[in-house]
């Protein structure tokens, strides 16, 4: 990030403005991705008309970045429609997308419509194992077509590799193709679960050794020994930090119209069809609640070592069960870095190997709060 | 048409890029170019000026109704500021200008929307 845009990202943080919101056009996708946290069918996406008084308000809001994503955004027909009402409210559009719909046509289109850059998802160079993640047989040569048809068009694209035990092994042939198409390169080594809970894709996570390996290539980290040092302790200005920007200056829309404070923070705090995008960004009580934490307020990360340095991620803490608990995907990460555990896996390791009474799944936000508070008062006592 | 080639003392019209985003952020106005990837923030006289730049309005006649009233500056030197200004945002690609009227997109976001004509 540029230092005027974290500026501006200060300064909207400062005035109570929702400076970025990712609003998902579609959950439905030509691809069937192998770790995907999403349930493909339609069960009732907004309208055109809606997208477009959505914008509006997004727009009176004082929204700046504007992130189209899905599902596939190209699978709605009024794409385009939506793209061009988007630019006219002058929002800083970005995509994301798997590309394999744009052709020649569409990147010049996209080129005319201004659009700031597209994010491509790319799982491996090699066909045999992109196609076997997407499910999708050619996909690879489509969407590697597209970045050249948009590379020639002058647009900045992404190419996006999240990385898991499939593909683990292939980021640096994925890193080369980057630059030889001429797009930027970015690694995502994070699985998540679904968005309804289920966890069971987090087994396609890269094990611990993987991310070891990767936290120490200096290609990604710059310096290695730097980037795995043991933690600083939290001092009181990381005790009083805000723990990442949703819900504070983010927030997410999802295809049904559903305001979470951001993809991975599936705690509804309003719906954009019944109520005006502003008034849910002043007003939620969800996300009064979100904006209070600090770092401080976090039972076991506030004791950790990790704490001011862990990417403690509050939307996958959440989905464990408590927003002011740890999140242990994140846990796994800081141990991979540093060889240092966490007081979450340090606790989980000392806990009696006893089936768990408690499957924290598909619990409702509400229910997982307070499972997790009597866990901690259980544990106290 | 390119800067260089309105020439002085000309009449000069100005326009938004297509190409552009911007919003209010307090009191400034952000800016990003598509084509430079660049974040500008504008000063008031710059917001003023970006927000007049209609394509059908002569820059004279912006800096006489918009700028000379608010800012209380001699006409003369209000009009010099303001094609410098203008040439140095269209040299990034944020204004366009031209001795002639520019055209600007049909679409305006603020018209009803069409009912749709696709069933999903």
């Amino acid at each position: 990030m540029s230092v005027l845009m974290q500026e501006m990202s200060e300064r909207a943080l400062r005035l109570g403005v929702p400076f970025s919101v990712q609003l998902d056009l579609t959950y439905r996708c030509n691809e069937q991705c192998v770790h995907c946290y999403l349930d493909h069918d339609d069960h009732g996406e907004m309208t055109t008309v809606e997208i477009k008084r959505l914008l509006e308000e997004m727009a009176e809001a004082g929204v700046f970045i504007l992130t189209l994503s899905g599902g596939e955004i190209f699978m709605r027909k009024d794409f385009f429609e939506i793209l061009e009402c988007a630019r006219a409210f002058t929002f800083c559009v970005k995509l994301k997308t798997n590309a394999v719909l744009i052709r020649e046509a569409q990147a010049a289109r996209l080129r005319e419509l201004g659009v700031q850059s597209i994010q491509i998802s790319i799982y491996s160079h090699r066909p045999e194992v992109h196609d076997a993640i997407t499910k999708v047989q050619g996909s690879l040569r489509r969407s590697i077509d597209a970045i050249r048809f948009l590379k020639s068009q002058g647009i900045k694209v992404i190419m996006a590799n999240v990385l898991m035990s499939e593909n683990m092994q292939d980021h640096h042939g994925v890193r080369r193709l980057a630059e030889e198409l001429g797009a930027d390169y970015t690694l995502d080594p994070t699985i998540t679960p679904m968005m309804d809970g289920d966890r069971s894709v987090l087994k396609l996570n890269a094990g611990e050794s993987a991310l070891r390996e990767l936290f120490r290539d200096e290609a990604y980290v710059g310096n290695a020994e730097e980037f795995c040092a043991p933690p600083p302790s939290p001092d009181e200005n990381s005790m009083a930090s805000l723990p990442c920007s949703a819900g504070h200056t983010a927030c997410y829309v999802s295809p049904y119209g559903e305001f979470y404070p951001c993809v991975q923070f599936p705690l509804s705090c309003g719906n954009v069809r019944q109520q005006r995008f502003l008034d849910i960004w002043r007003d939620s009580a969800q996300l009064k609640e979100v904006r209070a934490i600090r770092l401080r307020d976090l039972s076991s990360c506030s004791q950790c070592a990790h704490g001011s340095t862990c990417s403690r991620c509050p939307g996958l803490a959440f989905m464990e069960g408590n927003m002011r608990g740890p999140s242990t995907l994140d846990c796994e990460k800081s141990y991979a870095r540093t060889g240092i555990p966490s007081n979450n896996l340090l606790a989980k390791k000392n806990a009696p190997s006893v089936p768990r009474l408690v499957q924290i799944q598909v619990v409702p936000a509400i229910m997982g709060n307070r499972l997790s508070r009597l866990g901690s008062a259980v544990g106290a006592a | 048409m390119t800067v260089e080639s309105v020439k002085m003392n000309k009449t000069m019209y100005v326009a938004r890029s297509p190409r552009i985003a911007a919003r209010m952020l307090g009191e400034e106005m952000l800016v990003m170019s598509a084509q430079e990837s660049t974040l500008f923030t504008l000063n008031p006289t710059a917001t003023i000026l970006w927000q007049a730049a209609d394509g059908a309005t002569p820059l004279d006649e912006i800096v006489g109704r918009r700028i000379c009233s608010e800012f209380e500056v001699p006409p003369e030197e209000a009009m010099r500021d303001a094609e410098a200004l203008a040439r140095d945002l269209a040299n990034h690609g944020i204004l366009l200008i031209s001795e002639e009227p520019i055209p600007q997109p049909g679409f305006s976001p603020r018209q009803p929307a069409p009912q749709e004509a696709v069933k999903r």
